[in-house]
C-alpha cells in the first residue's frame, strides 16, 4: 500500500450508515450550456441521489495548469436522477476552482462530498409558489421543479432575472415541470426592481382562476430578495431564500461561513453550510 | 492485531489520532464513526459569548490555508448543558479546548470545565488572535509557566499546554509549561501569517493576520515538536500539517505520543481515520506489534536508527 495517497482511501462507510459521504465519482459530460455555464453530470450513489433541492455538494477541484486550489467549492445540486444514478450542477466559470471544473473530461474521476446542508422547505397548504432568481441562482431553484412537479396541489411561477436573454437558462425544464416562467432581462431593459415588483404585485393578488402566490422562494440577487422580503412581510407570506457564502470545512466545523441574520430584532451569526444554505426570508441580511 | 494504543500522563488512549482544535465538532458524525478516534478535541470556548471576527476568515494559500475566525464561542453554559452531553454517547474521551484573557482567568475557567464527562483540558495559551498583535501567553516561557501553574492548583484533570510556533524559544516554553505542571504539550497552534488581495489593495482576511496551517506548515512545526520532545519528559502531541499517515509517522518518530489532524479534515473530512488505518498498515508492513515502540526514533545526525527494520518485511512475514 501507499502511505500518501493523493486521494485517500474512503474508509468502508456503507452509504446507509453515514448521511454525508466522500467519494469520487466519474464524469459523465461536462458541456458548456452558453457562453458563461456549463452543466456537468456525474454517475452518483444513491446517498448522493437523495439530495434534496436547496442541498449543496462540496467539490474538490481538479489540479488545473497551477497548483490545485485548497479548499473544496460548494454548488447546489441543480438535479438527481436516482433511477439513473446521476447527478448535475450548473455552474459559472469564475475563477481558479471553476476553471479546473471546466477541464473536466467523461470518464474522469470527480471526488465530492455530500449531501450538505439544509434544503427548502414546502409546507402543507401552499397553493402557488413563486421561484425569483437572479443568475446562477436558478441553478439553486431549479430543483424545487421536480418537487411542486410530484405536488398536483401546488402551482408554480418564475421569474428569472438575467444579463441577457442566452443567460436564462433552464426555461425548457422549468416548463416541462409545470412552472410558468418569466424571463427579465437587462439587455432588454426588463430586469428593473420596480418592473419586477409589478409583476410580483400581479401574483400576489390572484385572481382570473389562479390561486394568489403564497410562498416565495429567491436565490441569487440581494436587490431581489429585499424586494421579495418587502412583499413577502406585506403580505404575512412564507418565504425562503438561498445565500452564498465562502467556505472552508461545508460541514459546521470551521464558523467560516457565517452571515448575519436578524432573529427577532437581534443580529447573530448563522453558519450558512450547516444552519443553511437555505434560511427564513424574513430572517436575512442584506449583504 | 497491531497495538496502536498510546497513554497521555494518566490517560490512556485506543489510538493517537484526534482532530486538532477548531477543526472538528460533532457534525463529523454524519461522515465518519466516531468512536474509531482517539480522543475528541473540541474547539476552544471562552467562558463568556464571544462573536468571532469579521469575514472573509479563511483565505487559500499555496498548500495551506489561513484563518481569523477567531474565538466565536457560545459560553460556559453551552459547553456544559450541551457539549458535554453529546460527547457522552461517543466512546473517545472528551478533551476540552480553553481559552481566556488573564492568568486568573484561565484558572477560573478550567476549575469551571473539570465535570464529569471531561478527561483532559487543552489550555490554548497560543490563540494569535485573541490578544493585540498576536501576543499570547506561550510566546514566553515565564507567562507559560505562570499561566500553567495557577492551572494546575485549579483542576485535577490532566493538562495539555497548546503552545505557539509564533515565540523564538519553543524549547524553552515547553519546559516552562512542565515546570508549571502541565501533563503534556500539544506542538503546535497555527503560524501567524497574511496575504494581500490585489484585486483591492486589502489584506484577504477580514482581520488583516491569520493563522497558517495545513501541508506547508508540516516542516516548521514538524521541527518544533521535535525539540520540545527533546526538551521535556513529558508526552508532545504533534500537531500541523498531517494528512497522511506517513505525515503523522514523522512526528511519532520525531517524538511525539499522539498527533492531531487539522486542516486535512476541511478538504477530506475522512482524513483521520484514513491516518488511522495509513498507521495500522505501516506497522503491519514493518511487522511494528506496537505502534508506539518507533517513537522518537529518529536518529541524531550521524547515528543509525537503532536496530528497526527499515527495510518493509516480505509480507508472508508478517
Ligand atoms: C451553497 C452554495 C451553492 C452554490 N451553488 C452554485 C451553483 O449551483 N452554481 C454556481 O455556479 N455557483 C454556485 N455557488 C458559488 C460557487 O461556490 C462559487 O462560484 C465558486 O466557489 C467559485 O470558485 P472559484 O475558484 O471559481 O472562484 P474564486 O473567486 O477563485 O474563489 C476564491 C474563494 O472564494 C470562494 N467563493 C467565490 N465566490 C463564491 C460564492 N459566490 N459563494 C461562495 N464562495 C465563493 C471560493 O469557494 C474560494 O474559496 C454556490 C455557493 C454556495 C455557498
Ligand atoms: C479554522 C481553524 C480554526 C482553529 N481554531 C482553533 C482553536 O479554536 N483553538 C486552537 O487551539 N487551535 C485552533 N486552530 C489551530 C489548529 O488546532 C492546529 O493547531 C493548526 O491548524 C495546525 O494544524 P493543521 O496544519 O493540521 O491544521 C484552528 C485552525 C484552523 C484552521
Ligand atoms: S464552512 Fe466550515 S462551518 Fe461552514
Amino acid at each position: 500500500m501507499t502511505l500518501m495517497p493523493t486521494q485517500p482511501e474512503i474508509p468502508n462507510a456503507s452509504d446507509r450508515q453515514f448521511a454525508v459521504a466522500e467519494r469520487e465519482c466519474a464524469v459523465i459530460s461536462n458541456d458548456a450550456v452558453n457562453a458563461e455555464y456549463r452543466m456537468l453530470v456525474l454517475s452518483a450513489p444513491p446517498v448522493f441521489t437523495a439530495a434534496q433541492p436547496g442541498q449543496f455538494f462540496h467539490l474538490l477541484c481538479p489540479r488545473g495548469g497551477g497548483e490545485a486550489p485548497f479548499f473544496r467549492r460548494p454548488m447546489s445540486v441543480y438535479r438527481v436522477d436516482p433511477d439513473k444514478g446521476e447527478v448535475a450542477f450548473l455552474y459559472k466559470v469564475t475563477g481558479a476552482g471553476t476553471e479546473s471544473m471546466a477541464a473536466l473530461r467523461p470518464g474522469d474521476g470527480f471526488n465530492i462530498l455530500g449531501p450538505l446542508g439544509i434544503g427548502f422547505d414546502l409546507p402543507d397548504g401552499i397553493r402557488h409558489v413563486l421561484l425569483l432568481a437572479r443568475g446562477v441562482g436558478l441553478a439553486t431553484l431549479a430543483p424545487l421543479a421536480q418537487v411542486v412537479a410530484a405536488r398536483p396541489d401546488v402551482r408554480a411561477t418564475a421569474i428569472f432575472s438575467a444579463r441577457k436573454p442566452e443567460f436564462l437558462m433552464s426555461v425548457d425544464y422549468m416548463a416541462a415541470h409545470g412552472v410558468d416562467v418569466v424571463g427579465v432581462t437587462d439587455s432588454e431593459g426588463t430586469s428593473a426592481v420596480d418592473r419586477v415588483e409589478s409583476l410580483m404585485r400581479d401574483l400576489l393578488a390572484g385572481g382570473n382562476g389562479v390561486p394568489p402566490v403564497d410562498a416565495i422562494y429567491t436565490c441569487g440577487s440581494n436587490r431581489l430578495m429585499r424586494l421579495a422580503q418587502k412583499l413577502a412581510a406585506e403580505r404575512g407570506i412564507f418565504g425562503q431564500v438561498a445565500m452564498e457564502q465562502q467556505m472552508a470545512c461545508g460541514l459546521g466545523m470551521c464558523f467560516c461561513c457565517v452571515r448575519d441574520f436578524n432573529v427577532g430584532g437581534d443580529i447573530v451569526h448563522r453558519r450558512v453550510c450547516c444552519e443553511g444554505p437555505v434560511f427564513d426570508l424574513q430572517e436575512a441580511v442584506s449583504w | 492485531m497491531v497495538d496502536l494504543s498510546t497513554t497521555i500522563g494518566s490517560l490512556s488512549l485506543a489510538n493517537p489520532v484526534m482532530p486538532a482544535s477548531g477543526t472538528f465538532s460533532d457534525e463529523l458524525a454524519q461522515v465518519i464513526d466516531l468512536d474509531r478516534i482517539g480522543a475528541c478535541v473540541i474547539k476552544t470556548i471562552t467562558r463568556e459569548f464571544r462573536a468571532g471576527n469579521p469575514t472573509p476568515r479563511v483565505a487559500e494559500t499555496g498548500g495551506g490555508m489561513l484563518n481569523s475566525i477567531g474565538i466565536p464561542s457560545k459560553g460556559l453554559g453551552d459547553f456544559l448543558d450541551r457539549i458535554v452531553p453529546v460527547y457522552r454517547r461517543i466512546q473517545a474521551p472528551l478533551i476540552a479546548s480553553v481559552s481566556a484573557n488573564t492568568t486568573a482567568d484561565f484558572a477560573a475557567l478550567c476549575r469551571d470545565v473539570s465535570v464529569d464527562g471531561v478527561e483532559a483540558i487543552e489550555v490554548n495559551i497560543s490563540c494569535p488572535n485573541l490578544e493585540a498583535d498576536g501576543h499570547a501567553f506561550a510566546m514566553r516561557p515565564d507567562l507559560t509557566e505562570e499561566v500553567i501553574t495557577e492551572i494546575r492548583k485549579a483542576t485535577t484533570l490532566p493538562i495539555w499546554a497548546k503552545l505557539t510556533p509564533n515565540t523564538g524559544d519553543i524549547a524553552g516554553v515547553a519546559r516552562a509549561a512542565e515546570a508549571g505542571g502541565a501533563d503534556a504539550v500539544v506542538v503546535a497552534n497555527t503560524i501567524l501569517g497574511m496575504s494581500i488581495d490585489l484585486t483591492t489593495f486589502r489584506p484577504s482576511l477580514g482581520s488583516g493576520m491569520g493563522g497558517f496551517s495545513g501541508p506547508a506548515v508540516k516542516p516548521i512545526l514538524l521541527r518544533m515538536a521535535y525539540q520540545c520532545s527533546r526538551a521535556v519528559s513529558i508526552p508532545v502531541i504533534g500537531c500541523g500539517g498531517i494528512s497522511t499517515a506517513s505525515d503523522a509517522l514523522e512526528y511519532i518518530v520525531a517524538g511525539c505520543s499522539a498527533i492531531q489532524v487539522g486542516t486535512a479534515t476541511f478538504v477530506h473530512p475522512t482524513a483521520m481515520i484514513t491516518v488511522l488505518e495509513g498507521l495500522e498498515a505501516f506497522c503491519r508492513e514493518r511487522g511494528l506489534a506496537r505502534l508506539m515502540d518507533i517513537r522518537g526514533a529518529v536518529g541524531a545526525v550521524g547515528e543509525t536508527a537503532g536496530d528497526l527494520p527499515a527495510q518493509p518485511v516480505p509480507a508472508e512475514a508478517v
